[in-house]
C-alpha cells in the first residue's frame, strides 16, 4: 500500500514529460490480465489508467483493478464516471479507493449507457465531471464532504485529481472555456481524447496557452495506436473523434500485413510532435487490446528510461 | 403539455381478458391536443375493441379533466355499470380514476411519454423534466437537465459533434444550442460559472411531491 503522495504528481511537478497508459479491466472476475498488462506497462509508463465500465459495458471495477495494479508494482489512475453512481456512492468509493492505496483519480462524464451492453439501464449523472472534480478536491481541501460536513484531517483522501478534455468535440470555441472550468474546479492534470488531427490539437493548445491554462494544469495528449486501417476507420466513426482523411489514406495505402507497423509509426510520430508543442506535459497512450505495443512506442519515441 | 401515446392494441386487449363491460374514458386536456386520448381517439379505440372482442360492452366518455377531482363525477354512473375503466388520459388521470373507484379495475390505454410541445403537426418534443428547480435563466432558455442526454450542468460532454448528441444524430446537442444562443445574446460569460451540484430534492428524488397553496385553497 502506497502511503504517500501520487508518484505521477511528483514526476509532473519535477518537470518530467509524463507517459501514462491504460489497462482495461476484464468482463469477468479474473485479475490475470490486469497483472499481465501492469507488468507490460509499469516500466515504460508513469501511471496506468483503469477504465470505469468503459463504453458502458460491465467490467471489473476500476478501484478493484487498481488494487491489482498496486500489488503488481504499478501506479494506478482510477477513472470514475458520473453515469453509474450518485454523490453518496462516489464519495464512499473515493474513501475506499484511497484507503486501498490509490492516489490518482480521473473524473469523467462517462459514455451514455445506450452505447453499452445494458442499454435499458437507468443512468445517474447526479453530478457532472466538473462537479466531480470539485467534490474530489474538496474531500482533501478544505476536507469536507459534498454537503459541507468535515472529514477528520488525518483521514482525508488526497487524490491527484484530473479530468479529460476532448479538443475535437464541439462547440470548438467552448472546449477551452470548459477546460478552464475543470481547472477552476481543481483539475491538476488533463488527459485528452486521442489525437490524430495534430494541427487542430496545436490550435487548441494555442488557445489553452492564451488562457494560461497550461500553467495551472498538466496536459497529457492522448495517443491511440491503430492496429489496422479497419481499426483507424472505426475510430473515425466514434462520436467526438476526428481522424483526418490524409491519415486514413496513408494507412489504407499500406499493405494489410504491414498496417500494424504503420500504426506504431503513426503513434510514435504523434508523440514526437506532441513533445514539440509548448504546454504539453506528457502523453497518455490508450492501447486497449494492444498493450504489448506500448513499450515499443515509448522506446521509439525516445522516452525511455522512465524516471524513477 | 403532457405528451402521451396510445399503447399497442394487443397490450390493451390483454388487460381486458375476462372483462365484460368497459368504459373508455378520454380527457379534454393534453391528450386531446396530442391526439392520444380525446374524443376521436376514444371512439376509435371503442371500435377497435369491439372488432377484436364482439362480446364486450363498451361505453365512452370524454371528461373535462381527469386530473381534477371535480370533473370525475360525470363518470360515476357509467363506472357503476362497468367491470373495468380504460383511461386514455395521462398517468395522473388514470390514478385519479383508480382513487375514485376503489372497487373497479382501472388501467391505462396510453403511455405517458413526457412534458413537451408540438414542433409541427405529428411531432412532439420533450422540453421539461419537472426537476422542480428551473435553471433556464442560466442556460439561455434551453434546458440542459432534460435536453442533454446526460443532464450536464457545466457544458457539453466529449461526444458533441456538429451540433448533434453522441447517442443519436436525430438529437440536437443541448449544449451546442445553449452555447450558440448565449453567444448570440452576448452572454457567453454565463458559461464560465461552475454550476454547483444540483439540489435534486425538489425533483422526484425527494419523494412524491405535493404543492400546497394557501392563497388558492378553499
Amino acid at each position: 500500500m502506497s502511503a504517500g503522495r501520487s508518484r505521477l504528481e511528483c514526476l509532473l511537478e519535477q518537470g518530467h514529460f509524463a507517459v501514462t497508459g491504460e489497462v482495461g479491466p476484464p468482463q469477468g472476475a479474473g485479475a490475470e490480465g490486469i497483472r499481465h498488462h501492469t507488468a507490460l506497462l509499469k516500466g515504460v509508463t508513469d501511471g496506468q489508467n483503469l477504465t470505469d465500465n468503459q463504453t458502458a459495458i460491465v467490467r471489473l471495477s476500476s478501484i478493484a483493478a487498481a488494487v491489482h495494479v498496486l500489488a503488481a508494482g504499478g501506479e494506478p489512475i482510477i477513472q470514475m464516471t458520473c453515469r453509474d453512481r450518485n454523490r453518496i456512492a462516489m464519495q464512499s468509493d473515493l474513501l475506499g479507493a484511497y484507503s486501498l492505496g490509490a492516489r490518482n483519480l480521473l473524473c469523467l462524464t462517462g459514455d451514455h449507457q445506450s452505447f453499452g451492453n445494458h442499454a435499458t439501464a437507468r443512468n445517474v449523472f447526479d453530478l457532472d465531471s466538473v462537479q466531480l472534480v470539485k467534490m474530489a478536491r474538496e474531500l482533501a481541501d478544505p476536507g469536507i464532504f459534498q454537503n459541507g460536513d468535515p472529514i477528520a484531517a488525518e483521514h482525508r483522501p488526497r487524490f491527484f485529481v484530473g479530468a479529460a478534455e476532448n479538443p475535437f468535440a464541439e462547440p470548438f470555441a467552448f472546449r477551452v472555456r470548459r477546460l478552464a472550468k475543470k481547472v477552476a474546479a481543481g483539475a491538476r492534470f488533463i488527459q485528452t481524447q486521442a489525437i490524430f488531427d495534430l494541427p487542430r490539437f496545436a490550435r487548441w493548445m494555442e488557445m489553452v496557452r492564451d488562457a494560461g491554462l497550461d500553467r495551472n494544469t498538466y496536459i497529457l495528449g492522448g495517443i491511440c495506436p491503430a492496429k489496422s486501417f479497419g481499426a483507424l476507420r472505426h475510430m473515425s466513426t466514434v462520436p467526438g473523434m476526428v481522424v483526418p482523411e490524409a491519415l486514413l489514406a496513408r494507412m489504407k495505402g499500406v499493405e494489410r500485413k504491414k498496417q500494424a507497423e504503420e500504426g506504431v509509426k503513426i503513434a510514435v510520430e504523434a508523440v514526437q510532435e506532441l513533445r514539440r508543442i509548448p504546454g504539453v506535459a506528457g502523453v497518455h497512450i490508450m492501447a486497449i487490446m494492444w498493450e504489448e505495443m506500448v513499450p515499443r512506442i515509448v522506446e521509439e519515441a525516445g522516452l525511455l528510461p522512465r524516471p524513477l | 403539455m403532457i405528451v402521451c401515446e396510445r399503447k399497442p392494441l394487443p397490450a390493451i386487449l390483454e388487460n381486458l381478458a375476462g372483462r365484460r363491460r368497459a368504459v373508455v374514458a378520454g380527457c379534454s386536456e393534453c391528450v386531446t391536443v396530442c391526439h392520444a386520448g380525446g374524443e376521436k381517439e376514444v371512439a376509435l379505440l371503442r371500435d377497435l375493441l369491439l372488432l377484436a372482442r364482439p362480446d364486450l360492452e363498451v361505453d365512452t366518455i370524454v371528461l373535462t379533466r381527469q386530473c381534477d377531482g371535480e370533473f370525475l363525477e360525470a363518470l360515476d354512473a357509467l363506472a357503476g355499470e362497468a367491470d373495468c375503466l380504460i383511461s386514455m388520459a395521462c398517468g395522473v388521470g388514470a390514478q385519479f380514476l383508480a382513487e375514485r373507484y376503489p372497487c373497479t379495475w382501472v388501467f391505462p390505454a396510453v403511455d405517458t411519454r413526457f412534458g413537451g410541445g408540438a414542433r409541427r403537426p405529428g411531432v412532439w418534443e420533450e422540453r421539461c423534466g419537472f426537476c422542480g428547480d428551473c435553471v433556464l435563466h442560466l442556460t439561455g432558455g434551453i434546458c440542459p437537465i432534460i435536453r442533454c442526454s446526460k443532464s450536464l450542468l457545466n457544458g457539453p460532454c466529449g461526444g458533441s459533434q456538429q451540433g448533434k448528441c453522441e447517442i443519436d444524430e436525430a438529437i440536437e446537442c443541448a449544449w451546442q444550442k445553449i452555447h450558440d444562443r448565449l453567444e448570440a445574446l452576448g452572454r457567453l460569460d454565463l458559461l464560465d460559472v461552475v454550476l454547483p451540484a444540483k439540489d435534486w430534492s425538489r425533483a422526484r428524488d425527494g419523494g412524491p411531491r405535493k404543492l400546497v397553496r394557501e392563497d388558492v385553497a378553499l
